[in-house]
């Protein structure tokens, strides 16, 4: 056993010793979740807001101060004709407009039922969805605050998506994201250890020595188990403070499926690198077996639900597609270990198969 | 003839319709410092990946240190050493540390070791730069460091690929004392190399044409028996049959 702590204790070295990719091996996933967070998110600030109030009055006039006391609206137009916001919408000067209806005022003095229409623009679904979401909270906010308690005021907004009548909520989004970035950063980092050595020449001195190949692949895979594994926690919290993602379930469970699933993307990229000769080579090939399956076949933004049959099958050689799920479970459902056993199952094969596969290529290399 | 240090039979090596290494014979007796020549890809390199462990033989047979480099391929490596063409140490670890991996790799004690890394950075004198990077080092007190941490598990045999290219000559005559020391102490050395001058320092050289041996024995008795003056004649006359070489006997 002393061979392998040699190898782990030479692997750690390596990482420590080169500061500049351990930074950004650390950093590079916290930020890639904030960039691609915002990207696709559009961020709920500045909203561009078109108020259509036909008979302004002490009522409306209450609830657009919401709107603008929030800080996040930023009121474009104030028009009294619902024909003038359709241009506005069409040069994405306005992102939602609130259509008071005419007899608003009145009908909310009256106790009766007041109609209010948002209209969002969802071109992009996902900020599509956030603003349909944060404009509905806001008026039930709003309706909740009326008095007395007593009064049978019913706000019936009618939601109108414009370009775009499907929408997706960011709570599921945030742990795709995380899946995808985990698994090329991890698959990224070992992909390169290995061809590293085949380029230098010191894999000829290892093949000779009398350490056996699952060693080697031992030695590669755990110290990056450690790094992996500091950079999700980076990921996790992040999730938390900037996006608001709870995490319903026993955050143990979920800090071991994030592990695992770290095994399993650190497992691709030993393979690969195993299978190639030079670094480069390598890093293009982990990048984009992982990159694309991961964004179309994980589930992370486009739903597998409503995809083809084949594509559907495909997806589940995808180890994503399982970790999205077992993520989104315990995060957003707050699901434990038994609804989960099965993409835990799943994952833990992969790994293996994943280990065992490298490391018959290596022995292959051999050529005994 | 079990005593050979290798026993090398009818070993070769196709690599689909080509034949790296065609039939190839030869006998290196232990404590030898035996010479290892050929043109770039006349099958030394894949010669010496067989007799390592590293490939396996298509047909033919090699045993090396008493161990059958097909079968008894674990048992090989803990008594066998390699330096190889390229750089085998890891250039972002200190000396000592390196030591230290290759020392835990070839199973050594945590206490062995440290003695012998003390050792091998006084002998080098490296006790200076022992907490510098590899990196930092010289090329010829790198290609050193690789030699003596080649020799770490006291090997019965050790394989060294061209380990004096790029070296300049002072350091490449300690190089050979180094190699020289090692054969004192029993330890055979199959060395490749592309300078003639350091065939000469061999006790005996092979050199390899086309994947078969060309030509064996001691410099002495290849020259007597090609009638050149030189290996470096010997050397062109065996690699290229066209060209013209001064015999011994001819002026120069």
């Amino acid at each position: 056993m002393s061979a392998l702590r040699g190898l782990l204790v030479k692997e750690t070295f390596h990482i420590l010793r080169d500061r500049r990719t351990l930074l950004v091996l650390l950093a590079l996933p916290v930020v890639q979740v904030v960039l691609f967070g915002y990207a696709i998110r559009t961020d709920v600030n500045s909203v561009r807001l078109a108020i259509v109030d036909p008979s302004p009055d002490a009522v409306t006039m209450n609830l657009r101060n919401r709107f603008a006391g929030t800080g996040v609206f930023e009121v474009v137009a104030d028009v009294r004709r619902l024909a003038d916001v359709e241009p506005l919408f069409q040069t994405g000067a306005a992102q939602v407009a609130l259509v008071f209806d005419e007899t608003f005022a009145e009908d909310v003095r009256r106790g009766g039922t007041a109609h209010l229409q948002v209209i969002t623009d969802a071109t992009d679904p996902n900020s599509g969805g956030l603003l349909q979401a944060y404009t509905q909270a806001l008026i039930d906010d709003y309706r909740r605050s009326l008095t007395p308690p007593a009064s049978r005021i019913v706000i019936v907004p009618q939601v109108q998506m414009r370009f775009n009548p499907t929408r997706a909520s960011s709570n599921l989004f945030v742990p795709g994201l995380m899946a995808f970035v985990l698994t090329i950063v991890s698959a990224l980092m070992t992909a390169i250890s290995l061809t590293r050595e085949k380029e230098t020449g010191t894999m000829e001195a290892l093949l000779v020595s009398p350490l056996r190949p699952w060693e080697i692949i031992v030695g590669k895979v755990t110290p990056y188990l450690v790094i992996g594994f500091v950079g999700a926690l980076g990921i996790l919290v992040e999730a938390r403070l900037v996006f608001g993602v709870p995490t319903r379930g026993s955050v143990m469970l979920l800090l071991a499926e994030v592990l695992l699933y770290i095994l399993v993307s650190l497992s691709f990229g030993v393979l690969v690198s195993a299978r190639t000769s030079s670094q480069r080579v390598a890093m293009m090939a982990a990048m984009l077996t992982t990159m694309l399956p991961n964004i179309l076949l994980s589930g992370f933004i486009f739903p597998l639900e409503s995809m083809p049959q084949p594509l559907q099958i495909m997806s589940n050689i995808v180890a994503g597609r399982w970790f999205v799920t077992i993520l989104r479970s315990i995060m957003l459902k707050g699901a434990g270990i038994e609804l989960l056993w099965r993409e835990t199952l799943i994952l833990g094969v992969m790994a293996a198969v994943l280990l065992v596969a490298s490391t018959r290529s290596l022995r292959e290399r051999l050529d005994l | 003839m079990s005593a050979a240090a290798i026993a090398v039979r009818d070993l070769t090596r196709t690599f689909g319709t080509f034949t790296a290494v065609n039939h190839v014979s030869f006998e290196v007796h232990p404590g030898e410092v035996f010479g290892f020549l050929g043109a770039n890809g006349a099958g030394k390199t894949t010669a010496i990946r067989m007799l390592t462990g590293l490939l396996a033989p298509t047909s033919g047979s090699a045993v090396v240190a008493g161990y059958d480099v097909a079968r008894d391929t674990d048992a090989l490596k803990q008594v066998i050493g390699y330096m190889s063409q390229r750089f085998s140490l890891y250039e972002d670890l200190t000396p000592r540390e390196n030591v230290r991996l290759y020392g835990g790799i070839y199973g050594l004690s945590l206490g062995e070791i440290r003695t012998r890394s003390d050792q091998m950075m006084e002998r080098l004198g490296l006790q200076a730069v022992a907490k510098r990077r590899v990196s930092e080092l010289p090329f010829g007190w790198r290609q050193k460091l690789a030699f003596s941490i080649a020799l770490l598990h006291e090997p019965r045999v050790v394989f060294l690929d061209e380990p004096t290219s790029g070296v300049d000559p002072v350091t490449r005559r300690q190089f050979w004392e180094l190699i020289y020391e090692a054969a004192s102490r029993g330890i055979t050395v199959l060395v490749t190399t592309h300078y003639m001058d350091e065939a000469e320092y061999c006790d005996r050289l092979s050199i390899m044409v086309d994947g078969r041996i060309g030509a064996i024995g001691t410099t002495q008795s290849l020259k007597r028996e090609f009638d050149v003056a030189t290996i470096d004649d010997l050397f062109v006359k065996l690699v290229r049959p066209g060209a013209s070489v001064p015999s011994a006997g001819a002026p120069a």
